[in-house]
């Protein structure tokens, strides 16, 4: 990546609009992500967050406006595409293969960046092409000790983490990460958090998030969302200053 | 982008132990030495009855790779053998019965055949699916009724039997009945391949949660409307037989009543598991033997056993194998 292609960002949503019926639950929104920032979308319930990475992850289209990903234009793109040309996401309510293990959920994500994705003869449970870069991925997010465990009969927790590891592998230049944390006890929430942490650079990540402690202290840049509108983007500090924001959401938080 | 650490030779944790799938072993074993035992005094009927079983075995064989592995309920898979019998029936009638002529043609006229109705069909999911591979197997029996020159309604009766490379393969019971039960070991073995390679894979993530597979940056539709395309080819192989060994061909080989047996013999055997297709076929077909010779009305008994098996068995016959410790599900 050259120097002046590292600074322009790498996710870009220009004037999104999406209505449900008479309600508008994206209104003119205008965003971008820089290539490393950890980018948090805060707002309150029905604010149209979901909706808005449903929108940058290809699974509804916006009425108007337009999304650009690594400089080129991806609004009409289907998801699968999107995915393919570098832009990750997790799920709210996690979404996993739950018959299948640990181990092949992350091979199944490293297959699709590999050579012959979809081989038609070749065994993809003992193909060390795939396992050793998901072993890797799974010894990241510290799912180890479980990788050989179904992914329905893990935590919530860990399969918030396993989740990542799938996002990982598909080798991101952004991930969406939408609510990690929902869900999920203090301890493991503490071990997501960290995770989170340790990713902080090396992508850029737009993170849903209700856990305001969290969002603080991990967040570059943060924006509110309120009744599909942003009221207020900057820096943590600003934010949290801003009287709007205080009034429409970290208020009643209390 | 940032590259996740990967050890170049370092060994991997090993993988629990995968279990063996004994039961297929000893299925196939037990259906080579049938017609020993027939020699030494089984009922002959039962070599032909057999054959007819393994004939729909493949059949119900390739649905479980849509139907079990891919999760599509295809109503209309009949319409595959329909294919594989009409161009056999046709091509003997027309003094073209050797099979390697034949067996290009059916397979080529089936993927064709999946391939535009699988294009259609699988933009739809759930009831709308079971709905359209209906309305196209139904296409496919009312046009052999029209085939007016091949016997339309009545059928066409067959006064040979396909060669292979020249060779009179089907002339006999005993070889007729090697014929099929090796094609029907070659499809089986074809088929747990597909499903354990990496499309394998994909096609069974994507029965469980399209969202993700497609999130992950799959296009599932294509890879459903592949396995589609591949499930309607092996049909249509069991077509081919069905025809040599009846020496007839008629419409009713095209019927949604076909298409919904073979569905059952899936359920019968074990969603999803292969060899309980062919266990599901074999049962069925005994089962229908049996009953249609206590009593004319064998629908009737045969209906509520049906029933009652679905209500009371999960996971098929395999499932129930499984649970007494015969079976071990790989």
């Amino acid at each position: 990546m050259t120097e002046s292609r590292a600074r322009e960002p790498v996710l870009t949503l220009t004037g999104l609009n999406k209505a449900f019926g008479a309600l508008k639950v994206t209104d003119g929104v205008n965003l971008s992500v820089a290539p490393g920032e950890l980018h948090a979308l805060i707002g309150p319930n029905g604010a149209g967050k979901t909706t808005l990475v449903h929108q940058i992850s290809g699974m509804l289209r916006p009425d108007a406006g337009s999304i650009h990903f690594r400089g080129t234009d991806i609004t009409a793109l289907t998801p699968e595409k999107r995915a393919r040309a570098g832009l990750a996401r997790t799920f709210q309510i996690t979404s996993t293969i739950a018959s299948l293990s640990v181990l092949e959920n992350v091979a199944l994500s490293v297959q699709a960046r590999a050579r012959h994705p979809l081989a038609l003869f070749r065994n993809a449970a003992d193909d060390d092409n795939l396992n050793r870069p998901a072993w890797a991925a799974i010894e990241s997010v510290g799912l180890s000790e479980r990788a050989h465990v179904l992914a329905g009969s893990l935590s919530h927790g860990e399969k918030r983490a396993l989740e990542i590891a799938m996002a990982l592998t598909l080798e991101p230049a952004a991930i969406l990460l939408d609510e990690p944390l929902a869900g999920v006890g203090r301890e493991e929430g503490e071990r997501l958090i960290g995770l989170l942490r340790s990713l902080k650079g090396r992508y850029a990540m737009l993170l849903v998030e209700h856990d305001m402690e969290a969002v603080f202290a991990l967040a570059d840049t943060v924006t509110v969302l309120v009744y599909g509108r942003v009221i207020a983007s900057g820096d943590p500090a600003t934010v949290r200053a801003d009287p709007a924001v205080r009034e429409a959401y970290l208020g009643e938080e209390g | 982008m940032s590259a996740l650490p990967v050890p170049a030779d370092a060994a991997l944790p090993a993988a629990p132990p995968r279990r063996r799938p004994v039961i297929v072993l000893v299925l196939f074993l037990l259906l080579a030495l049938l017609p020993v035992a027939v020699s030494v005094g089984l009922p002959a009927h039962w070599l032909t009855l057999t054959t007819r079983a393994l004939i729909f075995a493949i059949a119900a064989l390739s649905l479980d790779l849509i139907l079990g592995v891919g999760g599509l309920v295809s109503f209309g898979h009949a319409a595959f053998i329909g294919i594989g019998a009409y161009v056999t029936g046709i091509m003997i009638t027309e003094g073209r019965g050797e099979a390697l002529l034949i067996l290009p043609a059916i397979l080529l006229l089936c993927a064709i055949f999946a391939a535009i109705t699988g294009a259609v069909s699988l933009r739809t999911r759930g009831v709308a699916f079971i709905m359209i591979t209906l309305a196209f197997g139904q296409m496919a029996f009312f046009l052999t009724q029209a085939l007016s020159g091949y016997g339309g309604d009545d059928g066409l009766t067959l006064y040979e039997r396909s060669t292979v490379a020249g060779y009179d393969l089907f002339g006999s019971r005993t070889r007729l009945y090697y014929a099929v039960l090796v094609a029907l070991a070659g499809c089986y073995i074809l088929v747990r391949t597909l499903v354990a390679s990496r499309f394998g894979r994909v096609l069974r993530a994507a029965r469980e949660n399209a969202t993700r597979v497609t999130v992950t940056g799959y296009d599932v539709g294509r890879i459903r409307l592949i396995a589609y395309v591949i499930s309607g080819m092996i049909a249509g192989l069991s077509g081919f037989f069905l025809a040599n060994q009846t020496e007839f061909v008629s419409p009713a080989f095209v019927s949604w009543q076909r298409s919904g047996e073979l569905i059952f013999m899936v359920v019968l055997g074990g969603v999803g598991s292969l060899h309980g297709a062919i266990i599901g076929a074999l049962v069925f077909l005994f089962a229908e033997d049996v009953l249609s010779g206590w009593t004319e009305h064998w629908k009737v008994i045969f209906g509520p056993l049906i029933v009652l098996f679905v209500l009371f068995t999960r996971g098929g016959l395999v499932g129930l194998l499984g649970k007494l410790g015969v079976a071990r599900r790989d």
